[in-house]
């Protein structure tokens, strides 16, 4: 890909200076950080969670949530406005950190007003969790006439260290920002890391960083992980950019070689990890596996051919039932059990038919009908599966049972660990399927679709042709999802296949980043491994993913490492040139006119 | 001979006849140009013959096959290719990809193909891909080197309506047609692509069907220009033929007022 090309210019202009932090937008900032603060406080996250220590024993996670938020709109508050072209680059001084800390201040005002309206009011009656408790928490157990100038100090310095953080040279910023997230991480998720310490035969570690076993991580605790990772990335502030350049530089040849050695290097770690971190995290590995397969598949017939299926839990399904008929010797209609491998084709075949039954209806309809179709041809796969009219193929509610584990050669796989490496083995086919699509004559005609159905048939693409591909594509995929899940869990259950699933996959492309594999497997870990691995938080979990898709939507529509087309599809404007043709006028326009109103 | 012959075609919505009873023929090699006002039916007339808009009534022989019912795909298979009035690129796929998507239909690698890439898949990408670059090299400098890698919302608005004949050229079409090809261009840009549609006819062998406004460009480049008015033919000939033609200037300018007394 070649880089943006900057009009060269033609006539030397004096750069604009750049605009100042406005401390209206400041105060916008701050009351929206206050009420995500109320918010937290309403819904009991803050009071749930100040018994449960972030940081042993001075710092309970309930504070720390609410004052984040404070700092994170302190960050945003105080952060110099975007360069463009034209424009000096912006300076960062006082009035960014005054900024941050009016933002942090009017957010702790808010909740000031919130404490004080608990103590006069019961209101109880209706927010179940304003309870006394959640006073004596904010109000640090103080008289309200104290708290609340307190509270809106607290929160006032934390925005303002928020803001702060732009004036800090970029080394230092860089380093110190991961620093403080890994402190977070290592608070927040203590039993995967007392899992990886042990699994490495470390427990020196844990009994230095934990040292209530199970418990929180301690004040010693945190201050070696934050020097350890400050130290890490200090070292590797610039050596970063240096080794890439370094890379960039080698000869082809070399090139390859230190690629090829690099990717050993990361197979054997992978082959170590479901040993190291033992079955519970294996198995979450194995659920994000399962879905990352889906989503790939999902990833063709949204990501590239713009057919928005809500029904794709459907060949999930199939997948999983085919196998389990085939393969178990509990299945009502097909007695003959054969082995899970042999199986595989006949899985693909019944998933290319599935695409095809469900495709052949669909092919007329576009967008939204399109996507209510699907919706309830997904719906209906799952109330077929639950129904009593077929219990006698596929066991209705009981679903079936004793599927037998998978068993390559002399290779038997029992338990998560086990099922690691076949899930990866699948999500690496499914990757490559999707990125050698990407580049081929049904890509580029599935991608001509998505943009405009009635130009791509115009120009010779046969539209029903590209739709059952795509439909027949994804559903493999999603098939091979279903038949490993069956054989992991052992049991198929029609419940198992609900609307919810689609969803899911259909939030983790998105939230990802729609036509990437990174993104999607990214996405796959946000929304699979993260909430797995926290799972005292999960009464909280969709309020996370609520936040996550609206944050997204608004900030980053692109998802989070998104293809490269769909980025500059989404950010046009910011990549026009407007502030820049308004001081060089025509002169500083190629000598292409710019298209105006014209579409 | 005859590459497009119409007879009586007719095209009705609701009760507006768009297209009533036309007969066309445009001859191997011909550049015919369709004009007419605003609303005398000549995008109808296009949408009818590539297969996006059914015909209500009429023959159309394209060669010696009758392509009436054909769907749009059907039909560019064939040999006949289009560029729409308001620019209808795809935007977020890239300048080549989009001129590569016309090579579609004349290669026919399947996706089981792309994902072992056998060598029959491998030469034919190849294949297309130079094709796809022999073609935009036809406009010059205007969409070369790193434009190949842009993606086609971020060309300007004449390169988008060069990048349409880019991909249009690329299907290999023996008739081409261009939907007010000049239109938002300035007027350098439309002397160079009025020489362009000349070209296009001399060095790549197109028969050209044009709907265009600007006569500078109708006068320079057709053998033999059709009005349309209201669905009908209302003249047909040479351009000074046409010009000075009584109803067309009245289908254009309107009907002199009647004098009284």
């Amino acid at each position: 890909m070649s880089q943006v090309t900057v009009p060269p210019a033609p006539i030397e202009v004096e750069l604009r200076p750049a605009p100042a932090v406005e401390m209206r937008r400041a105060a916008r900032l701050g009351l929206s950080g206050g009420a995500a603060m109320v918010l937290m406080a309403a819904t009991g996250i803050v009071a749930t969670f100040q018994a449960r220590m972030a940081i042993d024993p001075i710092l309970p996670l309930g504070l720390l949530f609410l004052y984040v938020v404070a700092l994170a709109f302190g960050w945003m508050a105080g952060q110099p406005p975007l360069t463009l072209e034209g424009f000096a680059p912006a300076k960062v001084d006082g009035r960014n950190i005054s900024a941050g800390a009016l933002a942090g201040g009017l957010a702790g005002l808010c909740v000031g007003v919130l404490v004080i309206l608990m103590t006069v009011f019961d209101l109880r009656g209706v927010f179940v969790e304003l309870s006394p408790d959640l006073i004596e928490v904010l109000s640090f157990g103080l008289p309200v006439a104290v708290a609340v100038p307190i509270i809106a100090a607290i929160s006032s310095v934390a925005g303002a260290l928020g803001a702060g953080m732009h004036r800090l040279p970029v080394r230092i910023r860089r380093t110190l920002l991961p620093a403080l997230i890994w402190v977070v991480v290592f608070s927040l998720m203590t039993d995967l890391f007392g899992q990886l310490f042990t699994g490495l035969s470390i427990d020196w570690m844990t009994t230095l960083l934990y040292p209530r076993r199970g418990g929180p991580l301690t004040i010693t605790g945190a201050v070696i992980v934050f020097i350890a990772f400050l130290a890490l990335y200090w070292y590797l502030a610039g050596r970063r950019t240096k080794l890439r350049q370094q890379v960039a530089a080698m000869p082809r040849q070399k090139r390859l070689r230190w690629s090829a050695a690099a990717t050993v290097g990361l197979l054997v770690i992978l082959y170590f990890v479901p040993k190291v971190m033992g079955p519970f995290v294996s198995q979450i590995l194995v659920t994000a596996g399962i879905f990352l397969l889906m989503a790939l598949g999902l990833n063709i017939v949204v990501g590239y051919a713009g057919l928005l299926d809500l029904g794709y839990v459907a060949f999930f399904a199939v997948g999983a039932y085919t196998a389990a008929i085939l393969t178990s010797p509990q299945s009502p209609a097909f007695s003959p059990q054969i082995a899970l491998i042999a199986a595989i084709p006949f899985v693909t075949l019944a998933a290319a038919v599935a695409g095809i039954v469900v495709a052949t209806p669909v092919l007329r309809m576009r967008g939204d009908y399109l996507a209510i179709v699907t919706l309830g041809f997904g719906e209906i796969a799952r109330i077929l599966l639950n129904s009593e009219w077929l219990a006698p193929y596929f066991g209705g509610a009981q679903g079936i049972t004793n599927i037998p584990d998978l068993q390559i050669g002399p290779f038997s796989f029992n338990t998560p660990q086990d099922y690691f490496y076949p899930i990866f083995l699948f999500v690496v086919i499914a990757a490559y399927v999707t990125l050698a699509l990407q580049n081929s004559r049904w890509g580029r005609a599935w991608m001509a679709m998505r943009e405009d159905e009635s130009v791509a048939e115009a120009m010779g693409v046969n539209i029903v042709t590209a739709k059952l591909s795509a439909f027949v594509v994804g559903a493999i995929l999603a098939s091979f999802g279903g038949a490993l899940y069956g054989a992991q869990i052992g049991s198929v259950f029609p419940h198992s296949f609900d609307i919810v699933v689609s969803i899911t996959i259909l939030v983790i492309i998105i939230v990802g980043g729609m036509g990437s594999v990174p993104g999607v497997a990214l996405g796959a870990l946000v929304l699979i491994v993260l909430p797995n691995l926290l799972r005292e938080f999960s009464e909280y979990q969709f309020l996370f993913y609520g936040v996550l898709l609206i944050a997204m939507m608004l900030k980053r529509p692109e998802g989070f490492i998104p293809s490269k087309r769909r980025a500059q599809e989404l950010h046009q404007e910011e990549v026009s040139q407007d502030a820049w043709l308004e001081i060089y006028g025509e002169a500083g326009a190629t000598n292409e006119p710019v298209p105006e109103g014209q579409t | 001979m005859a590459l497009l012959a119409i007879e009586g075609l007719s095209k009705s919505f609701g009760g507006l006849r768009a297209i009533n009873g036309l007969d066309i023929h445009v001859d191997e090699g011909e550049i015919v140009s369709v004009i007419g006002p605003n609303g005398a039916g000549k995008t109808t007339f296009f949408n009818l013959i590539t297969g996006m808009e059914a015909p209500d009534e009429g023959s159309i022989l394209f060669g010696e096959q009758d392509i009436v019912g054909l769907r749009p795909n059907q039909i560019l298979q064939l040999g006949m290719a289009r560029t729409f009035q308001n620019v209808r690129l795809f935007p977020a796929m890239t300048v080549l990809e989009n001129v590569m998507v016309g090579q579609h239909c004349r290669t026919k690698a399947g996706v089981l193909g792309a994902v072992f890439k056998t060598p029959g898949q491998r030469a034919e990408e190849a294949m297309i891909e130079e094709k796809a670059k022999e073609v935009l090299s036809f406009f010059g400098t205007r969409l070369a080197g790193y434009r190949h890698d842009q993606l086609s919302l971020a060309l300007s608005y004449a390169n988008r309506r060069r990048l349409e004949i880019a991909r249009a050229m690329a299907t290999e079409p023996r008739l081409l047609l261009l939907d007010e090809p000049t239109a938002g261009m300035n007027p350098r840009e439309t002397v160079e692509l009025t020489e362009l549609i000349g070209q296009l006819r001399s060095e790549r062998g197109f028969t050209i069907v044009v709907i265009e406004h600007d006569m500078q460009v109708v006068r320079n480049v057709s053998d033999r220009v059709i009005v349309l008015d209201h669905g009908v033919k209302l003249v047909e000939g040479t351009y000074d033929h046409v010009s000075a033609d009584e109803k067309v200037i009245e289908a254009y300018l309107g009907r002199p007022a009647e004098r009284k007394g």
